[in-house]
């Protein structure tokens, strides 16, 4: 039985080529995994930091001759107010030893550029505090912040801080009038030159306008075109044409479609740039063939049989569609559209072509403010060469990727509810 | 806004006009004795009455819209004098822009041309005629769609076949949504890469190696002073995707493999959803983690080893390009392999083959149609992807095929030419159509054949 | 044909009981009537039960097969049969959920020992299938895949040696020696089977498991199977699957019947159908039932 032998013979060298092959196998999928974790603790890692920022305590006195106001409700008055110079007398209050003019600008650093105005708001907040003293916890300069942060770290970055500014720091610590607190702007706020003062606001808004748009359009175009090509359209080359056309648009790259919207919407029509509008418009045109696909595959699971029996009861084909087929595939559409808006959510070409690259520091209250979405706004900060940006857009990917997470997951558990079993 | 306010009104009359039908359709029922004997049901007659009275409203409401800047901005402009009346177009943009300012009030009219503030006044004049002009030819045609709707209702009137016929136009003009959407992006592309073809000759575009798209401000010397040649941004794309593909084939491939034929179902759950995770992470988050993570490492580590990687090398770019995409292929892949017959692996195992030698030599041959068209969807998204290489790849266009070394490649410039203060109609502005031209191109093709061989394999099979 | 024409015409003469049995269930401890066991038996099978889950699917089943034996499974749809046949070499590892437990030899050895090597195993038993499942390769590719897997031919004369012999065997040799880099799937349903019988031979395996080899084709290439059978029987260890009850007539030695994953009597061939031992096998070749 030399047969036998032969394949006796082959046995070690073949289970061992198994072996290696197997580990290959998991090799591969432990890479997939160490590539998601390793992108995930960096991310965190760089942007928790941003959630908490550095504050400094000071005695404020609401000198009303030193702001230059004496009645609050004057506009003008408090336009024209200074705000800045309670900061500054607290400062000097707080570290009196401090005498030339090149060192008393660096101590007014350390305080932020925005913390004046932040003052207005908490005296308009409370207009009983004119004349009063209040001790407050002021926002820090980012440098200060930086500082802060990675002195706490163990690794003191000081590259952009004078050794005195060092120095008032350890002192304010070691007097515990700083430290980070709940970091308000990054939320309240929209962007802004400062780091400390930039916030996700804004994007935020632009990013639920712009979708909100996105849905409202895409939902029922998609929903009706696919209803169109599943239950109406004859079998000829025209609908064939429609297929394809759908099949490839949907494997478009996403930056042709901006160059579609910057050509038409913007030059064609004039429709103002860098607003959630056009914005809206393009995100459709993307998401339209997701959401077509989806729907399709979604009615095409409904079993003629309920069909049929709708037709024999006499019902016209649009009732069978509208009362039958439609309610049964709507979670599955539904699924499909959360899924298409959270593929929305996360583009940026597209809206880096219409136009969405300017600097936007108001948060947009309708669909024709200029505005921006969320990835571009990473997009921008992670352009700034401040490392307190770094932290920021870390931070504001969080942000993000914590929203899709809801999608994505109100998503499944929405097709888990509503399964059916044929 | 204007344009809400008509909104409103229209959408308010042809609920009316709803209301008012049905009710008529109720009122000829009765004496008929009941609902049963007309041809329809009464909210059918309502609808009918809703579409009459809205639909061609809607229509001249969206057209007037569309329309009105550009006409007003033609008269006005016929309107001016010879020597006012601009050159080109980008005179004709800011004139435009100052007339509209001036006759908003936005900008002092002291110190203005006279014939300007007057052209100001009459933009201004038109578009109170324009607004109300629009106003009363949509309630006109509102009242007459409602009164015609109103006349028909009738027994014998099938409300339902004319409100299911509309229905089937809607439908379908949402279906054919698609086709323009792909006129668009042919026609808007193409038109402006005629253009850019009339300054710069396409085979010097196409086959030129020196890409520097720096052109004069001034006018008369466009497209002299700069070369537009794409080749160093084609093979830049080529060699990213590359990276790429190298990256996520194997590793895609293998998972999909293992997770299909070998894992048990315990880690098929839990690593399967972990994978396609990097499916729905935002590319600019990749872009942010190339760009400031994995580009300095790799730059560190060559630096380790004696080697010069550029800070914003083709090959942080591309690894990180390829992690994207494996999900893309695993799927993919493991659709093809899970559509391959049981019998086929029962017919190999039977004769003693091995599990990985069933794999290798019957599985993966028979789901190699599918697995192809999978890696080719996969290059084109690789070919088509932006955010990551505009934040990790560079803008300087090398010649070059050494993956160490920093490239730019077709979809950052782009972005770059698009994204800088230019006006629209210089050179560099439509070269970037041109390219957009160029990619939409290749990518198409690569789908098309994709998607017929993906279709092919999936119809042998079932 | 003949056997149950002749059941029938002893059935009318009244040496047949006539009557169906009240009760098609059986105890479980039931033993087995006929002729079980041989000596110089090729495999053995003790007590083996086999379960798919929490069911039971096989019930203590013992019986030898003879070498150079062709033994014919028979019995109604859903007692058992693919399921033993497929513990015969060990393809029901591939079932999730599936156990086997009890004694399967193959020349003495028994095949569920932990450190046996299923790869080996199964080049020595080999199995054709139902449906035929050529690969999506070409004819030559088909049967060569087994002995380049194995490692049995050194070089590519010898490769193609083996290859003209198994499709002569097979008999399909004259059929397709002008085209064999044609794919293997673009042949009629009965010369794929025959190619799928090429490709088991092709390893030189000792048993051939067969399960319902004809049940996809028609009676011209049933027959061409049929008396291929007979000629590989002179060769290899034949265990044959089939609904019909005329073809275990017409090829096997012997014949087994199985009754809800119990083998109730293994017997002679002839002796099955003419004068079967047990009632249950009766009332089955005469059509009561199944």
């Amino acid at each position: 039985m030399d047969n036998l032998q032969k394949i006796r013979n082959s046995l070690k060298r073949r289970s061992r080529s198994e072996l290696r092959f197997r580990w290959y196998g998991r090799l591969a999928i432990l890479v997939g995994l160490v590539a998601v974790l390793l992108l995930f603790v960096d991310i965190v890692g760089k942007g928790h930091g941003a959630f908490r920022t550095t504050h400094i305590q000071l005695e404020i006195d609401y000198d009303r001759d030193l702001l230059g106001i004496n009645n609050l409700a004057d506009k003008v008055e408090l336009g024209m107010a200074n705000w800045d110079a309670l900061l500054k007398s607290s400062l000097r209050n707080q570290f009196p030893e401090v005498s030339s003019r090149r060192d008393k600008r660096k101590l007014y650093g350390l305080v932020s550029n925005g913390a004046g105005f932040d003052l207005k708001d908490r005296l308009l907040e409370k207009p009983i505090l004119l004349d009063q003293r209040e001790t407050l916890w002021i926002l820090a300069d980012d440098d200060i912040d930086t500082y802060y942060k990675s002195w706490l770290d163990g690794e003191p970055y000081a590259a952009r801080l004078t050794d005195k500014q060092v120095q008032w720091i350890q002192q304010l610590h070691q007097q515990g009038q700083i430290e980070l607190q709940f970091n308000r702007n990054l939320f309240t706020r929209g962007d802004s030159r400062e780091p400390e003062q930039a916030g996700i606001r804004g994007a935020v808004i632009g990013s639920l306008l712009t979708l909100l748009l996105t849905l409202i359009l895409s939902f029922p175009i998609g929903v009706a075109a696919a209803i169109y090509l599943e239950e109406f359209a004859p079998k000829n080359r025209f609908t064939d044409f429609i297929e394809v056309n759908i099949n490839n648009l949907a494997a478009v790259p996403s930056i042709i479609f901006g160059l579609l919207g910057l050509a038409i919407f913007i030059n064609f029509f004039h429709v103002p740039r860098s607003v959630p509008l056009v914005g809206g418009l393009v995100l459709t045109l993307m998401t339209l063939p997701t959401i077509i696909i989806t729907s399709r595959a979604s009615i095409k699971s409904v079993p003629p049989s309920i069909r049929e029996a709708a037709l024999g009861m006499g019902a016209s084909k649009y009732q069978v569609v509208l009362h039958h087929v439609l309610p049964l595939a709507l979670p599955g559409m539904l699924t499909g559209a959360i899924i298409g808006m959270a593929q929305a959510l996360g583009e940026t070409a597209p809206l880096l072509m219409i136009g969405m690259v300017a600097f936007i520091v108001d948060i947009p209250q309708g669909f024709t403010d200029p505005a921006t979405v969320l990835p571009v706004q990473i997009f921008l900060w992670a352009d700034s060469p401040e490392r307190a940006f770094v932290e920021k857009t870390s931070a504001a990917i969080m942000v993000l990727l914590t929203f899709l997470l809801i999608m994505n997951i109100s998503a499944v558990w929405l097709r888990k509810r509503l399964e059916r079993r044929w | 806004m204007e344009f809400t306010n008509i909104l409103l009104l229209i959408l308010g009359l042809g609920a009316f006009a709803y209301y008012v039908g049905r009710g008529r359709s109720l009122a000829i029922a009765e004496p008929l004795g009941g609902i049963r004997h007309l041809k329809a049901l009464p909210n059918y007659y309502g609808l009918n009455a809703l579409l009459c009275c809205a639909l061609p409203a809607l229509g001249i409401l969206i057209l007037w819209v569309i329309l009105d800047e550009p006409v007003i901005n033609s008269l006005v402009i016929s309107g001016l004098s010879e020597e006012l009346r601009p050159t080109n177009t980008a005179a004709h943009n800011l004139l435009l822009n100052k007339i509209a300012n001036l006759s908003q009030g936005m900008v002092s009219s002291g110190g203005q041309d006279a014939e300007l503030i007057a052209a100001a006044e009459q933009m201004a004049q038109y578009k109170v005629i324009s607004g109300w002009s629009l106003m009363a030819l949509c309630l006109s045609l509102a009242l007459v769609g409602l009164y015609f709707a109103w006349r028909k209702v009738d027994a014998e009137f099938n409300a339902r076949r004319g409100v299911e016929q509309v229905m089937e136009y809607l439908l379908l003009a949402c279906a054919c949504l698609a086709i323009f959407t792909t006129v668009g992006i042919v026609f808007s592309v193409l038109f402006e890469s005629v253009q850019f073809f009339r300054s710069v000759p396409f085979f010097d575009f196409v086959f030129g190696v020196e890409w520097s798209p720096q052109t004069a401000i001034r006018e008369d010397q466009v497209g002299s002073s700069g070369s537009f040649g794409a080749v160093p941004l084609f093979t830049g794309t080529l060699m990213v995707s590359a990276v790429a593909m190298l990256v996520a084939v194997p590793i895609g491939l293998m998972s999909a493999i293992y997770l299909a034929e070998y894992s048990s179902t315990a880690v098929r759950t839990y690593a399967k959803p972990a994978l396609e995770v990097l499916a729905g992470i935002p590319t600019v988050v990749y872009g942010f983690f190339a760009a400031l993570t994995v580009a300095p490492f790799l730059r560190d580590l060559g630096a380790d080893f004696g080697l010069s990687v550029s800070s914003e090398s083709a090959l942080a770019a591309g690894m990180v390009m390829g992690v994207m995409i494996i999900p893309f292929i695993s799927s993919l892949a493991d659709d093809v392999i899970t559509a391959v017959p049981q019998a086929m692996r029962d017919g190999s195992l039977a004769m003693g083959a091995t599990h990985s030698e069933t794999v290798r030599r019957v599985v993966i041959p028979a789901a190699l149609p599918g697995i192809v068209g999978g890696i080719m969807l996969a290059i084109s998204r690789a070919i088509g992807e932006t955010m990551i290489v505009v934040m990790a790849a560079g803008l300087a266009a090398k010649l070059t095929a050494n993956p160490l070394d920093s490239v730019t490649t077709v979809t950052v410039q782009i972005v770059t030419l698009l994204t800088g203060d230019q006006e629209f109609d210089s050179p560099k502005t439509l070269a970037a159509f041109a390219l957009g031209l160029m990619l939409f191109t290749v990518t198409l093709l690569l789908n098309i054949f994709a998607l017929h061989i993906v279709k092919k394999y999936r119809e042998q099979y079932e | 044909m003949n056997q149950s024409a002749s059941a029938s015409a002893q059935k009318a003469e009244g040496t047949l009981k006539t009557t169906t049995p009240d009760n098609l269930e059986i105890d479980q401890g039931q033993t087995t009537v006929g002729v079980s066991f041989c000596d110089n038996a090729k495999m053995t099978m003790r007590n083996v039960n086999v379960f798919y889950g929490d069911k039971q699917a096989i019930h203590n089943i013992s019986v030898d097969i003879g070498k150079n034996e062709v033994i014919a499974m028979i019995g109604p749809s859903g007692c058992g049969k693919s399921t033993f046949l497929r513990a015969l070499n060990r393809m029901n590892d591939t079932v999730d959920g599936c156990r086997v437990e009890g004694e399967v030899c193959l020349d003495g050895d028994n095949i569920y020992a932990p450190n046996l090597d299923v790869v080996e195993l199964r080049a020595r038993v080999g199995m054709v299938f139902q449906k035929p499942n050529p690969f999506p390769k070409s004819i030559y590719e088909n049967v060569a895949y087994g002995p380049k897997i194995h490692g049995l031919a050194d070089t590519r004369v010898d490769l193609d040696e083996i290859v003209e012999n198994s499709l002569r065997r097979a008999g399909l040799w004259e059929e397709v020696k002008d085209r064999l880099f044609q794919p293997g799937t673009g042949l009629s349903g009965g010369q794929q089977q025959r190619l799928c019988i090429a490709r088991a031979i092709a390893v030189s395996p000792e048993v051939i498991l067969m399960d319902e080899p004809c049940s996809a084709l028609d009676p011209i290439a049933t027959a061409k199977i049929e008396e291929l059978i007979e000629e590989l029987s002179q060769n290899f260890t034949i265990a044959i699957v089939t609904h019909s009850m005329q073809q275990a007539a017409r090829v096997s030695h012997r014949t087994a019947y199985f009754h809800l994953g119990q083998l109730i009597e293994v017997n002679p061939t002839e002796q099955v159908f003419t004068m079967p031992q047990h009632q249950l096998t009766e009332a089955y070749i005469t059509g009561r039932f199944g």
